[in-house]
């Protein structure tokens, strides 16, 4: 004869992606590293941000990357001219990294270089509008990319991303002109989910406000610093 | 593909649960809340969970789902109200942003029921 049991749980589905996002965030606070998962739909311009970003900064900031791409190295490959630490995650099917997925790459890093050298992670997430807003990966912001291309509705129709995320990027302002977009109209739906989100509109190709891109980098590496950090404690 | 990826990390935290168990009991139900803002499916998850438990030790085991409203609560006006997902999430009366998520946030593993062998002793 069986009995019936119930077990009140309560805990979060994502609990054990939770645990593991907190596991990586201990370990980036430990070595002085700030971490952050950029975010956005197929081509958004993920890649390219990185490549100009890279370039700029590689001198003044210590950064390495973590790339996760569905099945190849193209866009790793892409980022390795510019001498930086480059971790390809092989996510496979998934459409989106998790914690556990980052810890491999992170821990791939503190294997093969010094990790308390670095300032900055940045994590380049599969993209996707969806998922990976609900899967913390160790990160201490999210910054997410919207492509003009994209249209002004997405942020409604895609609002988790949009309400999670510490700085927006609308991209490729270049094409504007071609497609009909009201920015204005980007920014008024994103503020409706999200009044303290930084919004910042760049391009990539013509260099359109990437200067206060850095400028918004540098200023949050300043303010995670400052903040509680044990610095160069634990090796 | 989405839910795929959800179900998975259910079913990692309801084996995390199910191995601290020294009887390793057969599962019946798992009780979920699923709010509305968040990027579950429901459907889509029950066929996942079904697909993904066959032959595991969540095998038959059926996936109890309760959703909840999107429901934000506007500090203007001092009162709860419904935004409509998609199309509209400002307070309808004066327009103040989404801030306050009261529900529709949820995915939570509420309960899980199960039977164990050892009753049948105890009984
Ligand atoms: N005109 C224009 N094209 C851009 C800009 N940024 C990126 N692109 C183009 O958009 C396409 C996609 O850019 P990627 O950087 O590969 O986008 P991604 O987000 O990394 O793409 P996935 O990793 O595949 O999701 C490429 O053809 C880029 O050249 C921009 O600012 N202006
Ligand atoms: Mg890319
Ligand atoms: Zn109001």
């Amino acid at each position: 004869m069986h009995q019936t049991f119930d077990a009140a749980l309560g805990i979060n589905l994502l609990h054990a992606n939770q645990a593991g996002a907190d596991h990586n965030r201990a370990h980036f606070d430990q070595w002085g590293i700030t971490c952050l998962n950029l975010m956005s739909s197929p081509g958004a311009g993920k890649t390219a941000l990185l490549e100009k970003t890279l370039a700029a900064l590689n001198q003044e900031i210590k950064i390495a990357v973590i790339e996760g791409d569905m099945t190849t190295e193209l866009d790793a490959d892409r980022l390795r001219q510019y001498n930086v630490p480059v971790i390809a995650i092989n996510t496979g099917r998934s459409c989106h990294l998790d914690s556990k997925m980052v810890a491999g790459g992170m821990h791939r890093l503190a294997h093969d270089y010094d990790p308390t050298e670095f300032d900055l992670v940045l994590v380049e997430n599969v993209g996707n509008l969806v998922c990976p807003a609900e899967f913390e990966v160790g990160e201490h912001a999210k910054v997410a990319l919207l492509s003009v291309t994209e249209g002004e509705d997405k942020p409604l129709k895609y609002p988790v991303m949009f309400q999670e995320a510490d700085c927006l990027l609308i991209t490729k302002t270049d094409l504007a002109p071609y497609v009909d977009v009201d920015l204005e109209q980007i920014v008024a739906n994103v503020r409706q989910m999200n009044p303290d989100c930084v919004i910042i509109p760049v391009s990539a190709k013509t260099g359109e406000g990437l200067a206060t891109w850095f400028a918004w980098l540098r200023s949050y590496l300043e303010q995670t610093k400052a903040v509680d950090r044990p610095l160069s404690t634990v090796h | 593909m989405h839910e795929t990826d959800m179900t998975k990390a259910l079913i990692l935290t309801v084996k995390d649960w199910w191995e601290t168990q020294p009887d390793r009991p057969q599962i019946s139900q798992v009780y979920l809340t699923v709010g509305q803002f968040t990027c579950v499916e429901p459907v889509s998850l029950q066929f996942a969970f079904e697909v993904q438990t066959r032959n595991t030790f969540l095998a038959g085991a059926e996936l109890v789902i309760q959703e909840t409203p999107l429901i934000a609560f506007c500090h203007q006006c001092q009162q709860d109200y419904r935004p409509e997902i998609g199309i509209q999430y400002a307070c309808p009366d004066c327009r103040s942003p989404m801030e306050d998520i009261r529900s529709g946030r949820e995915l939570k593993i509420e309960r899980i029921a199960y039977a164990t062998e050892e009753a049948s002793i105890s009984q």
